[in-house]
């Protein structure tokens, strides 16, 4: 069943168009990769996706009910949740409370005693038990993206967006955290995901969109897609392909 | 426990006037009445970190609307009256600016209050052909005392509610990252739009209660700026995070400035100007906070010692 839809999505900031027609599906429970070269519109396909940038042109539908022209907050509360290119933590706000923020305004909002709860199986899924009560802005990067990464599944989301998530991670970092994305998918989480890191393509996606200069260029399994001419020219040059 | 301590502060400093002198009760009126602008103030300011300079144009609201309504209608509905009005204002402010940020949003903030102060002379000089107006309620000073520790009261009480509700937490969300805010579902116009409101209407009452206080109100005395500026110092001074914080930044700085403006008249604002610039450089978080990081660093040092 198909739970995300793209059609002819299009976003122009004035003269430039950032996203130029673009169409792909996403299946319940599908871990896609959305994949190009920097610069070719996925993050603003993403965004678009979240309702934090209008579309220009097109529609886009969340299990069959469009939610293209919603806000974000609107766009949240049917099932939507992202995580961030530059990791967006709260500061002032303990590690605990990051994660509170998603419980609290959610469709049916945790609160009190049972968000406590709550709290702590998330950041003990995530990998950071017991840290609730830290301050924010004193955890490192990887952590960082670990907390964003539980505020964004506190809202018991159906479909997750990863903006290169996996970015910026040392070697054991990145084994730890594709592991951590394959148990999401294997609790049947929808996710697309932008990623640069090709190993993790490999490993979690069984599909992908590959787009250059704001439209789709290739679209298939994995495999296939990563052997495809056109996507090496795209993303390595000509002399490659 | 704490709110038997609190009821019993508030019963006790209910029963000064009775043997406190008049100077001392003027003193302790303005102590109340910078005290609820304050707290008013940090209510919504101190999480969201919208500077808002727009404290006197309700503030001069309140007492406007005491001085027209107050031979015609009795006193309690005129101050209902005030507070529907400071809720119609804040709401069309609210509209209009709180898609604004940082700076635009203070620069409008103090724009609105002239525009304010221009519209009442404006409407004073040119329909009713005056520009002053007297207040003459049989209201001592220890009334306006008694409302005004009142109104702290329920200021206090509301501020603690917000800190412990969930508006409170996104308030300080939308304050961090408002994208993030949205993309977790909160809504954020309405959630400042509530709070803006809620303190305004705070403000205004404020400027109502104390209106019987100056017998002859005019748009320069009741919407001076500085009230606005004082304010913000107060509760940075403070900590406008804390509950209590910006009511102790209002205690000393209130006391601090009546005695400059006593001794020195000519002066007052230029020192006033270098007391903002020096709170905000010295002590960005306020007193409070700055005290503890000073005692948490104390106490490191003896457990290593």
């Amino acid at each position: 069943m198909t739970l995300l839809s793209l059609k002819g999505v299009t976003k122009r900031f004035g003269g430039l168009t950032a996203v130029n027609g673009l169409s792909f599906d996403l299946r319940e429970g599908e871990t896609v990769g959305l994949l190009g070269p920097n610069g070719s519109g996925k993050t603003t396909a993403l965004n678009m996706i979240s309702g934090y940038l209008p579309v220009s042109e097109g529609t886009i539908a969340l299990g069959g009910d469009t939610i293209s022209g919603l806000g974000p907050e609107r766009i949240a509360h049917r099932g939507v949740a992202r995580t961030f290119q530059l990791v967006r933590a709260l500061p002032s706000l303990s590690v605990g409370e990051n994660v509170l923020a998603a419980l609290a305004f959610r469709r049916e909002p945790v609160w009190g005693k049972a968000a406590e709860s709550r709290i702590n199986d998330l950041l003990s899924d995530v990998g950071l038990a017991g840290r609730a009560g830290q301050p924010a802005d004193s955890l490192t990067y990887i952590d960082l993206k670990r907390m964003e990464l539980a505020r964004a599944l506190a809202s018991e989301p159906s479909l997750l967006l990863l903006d290169e998530w996996l970015a910026g991670l040392n070697p054991t970092e990145l084994r730890a955290g594709i592991d951590l994305i394959t148990s999401l998918r294997d609790r049947g989480i929808t996710i697309l995901l932008v990623e640069h890191v090709m190993d993790a393509v490999r490993a979690l996606c069984s599909r992908c969109i590959v787009m250059n200069a704001g439209g789709k260029i290739a679209e298939g399994p994995t495999a296939d897609v990563l052997a495809d001419g056109e996507v090496i020219r795209a993303y390595l040059g000509e002399e490659h392909a | 426990m704490k709110l038997v301590l609190a009821l019993i502060a508030l019963a006790a400093l209910a029963f000064m006037p009775s043997f406190a002198g008049p100077y001392p009760l003027g003193l302790m009126i303005g102590i109340l009445g910078y005290g609820v602008l304050a707290t008013a103030w940090a209510m919504f300011s101190g999480p969201t970190r919208y500077i808002s300079l727009a404290t006197v144009a309700f503030f001069g609201l309140g007492a406007y609307t005491v001085a027209v309504l107050s031979e015609t209608l009795p006193y309690p509905v005129v101050l209902l009256v005030a507070a529907l009005i400071g809720l119609v204002v804040a709401l069309i402010v609210g509209l209009a600016t709180l898609r604004l940020a940082g700076i635009y949003f203070v620069i409008f903030t103090f724009g609105l209050t002239e525009l304010v102060r221009q519209l009442v002379t404006y409407y004073e000089v040119n329909v009713t052909r005056t520009l002053g107006r007297y207040v003459f309620l049989p209201l001592g000073p220890e009334h306006i005392y008694w409302q005004l520790l009142a109104l702290l009261a329920a200021t206090l009480a509301i501020a603690f509610w917000v800190r412990q509700s969930r508006i409170g937490l996104a308030l300080r969300v939308i304050g961090d990252d408002p994208v993030v805010a949205s993309h977790l579902g909160i809504r954020i116009t309405r959630t400042k739009l509530t709070l803006f409101s809620i303190s305004c209407v705070i403000m205004t009452l404020a400027g109502a209660i104390q209106a019987p206080r100056w017998t002859y109100i005019e748009p320069s005395i009741v919407f001076n700026p500085t009230t606005s500026f004082l304010v913000v110092i107060m509760a940075l001074l403070g900590g406008p995070n804390r509950l209590f914080g910006p009511l102790l930044g209002a205690i000393p700085l209130f006391l601090l400035f009546e005695w400059l403006s006593a001794n020195f008249p000519n002066h007052y604002s230029i020192i006033l100007g270098l007391l903002f610039i020096a709170i905000v450089f010295v002590l960005p978080n306020g007193v409070l906070a700055a005290g503890e990081s000073l005692w948490a660093r104390m106490t490191r040092k003896e457990a290593r010692a």
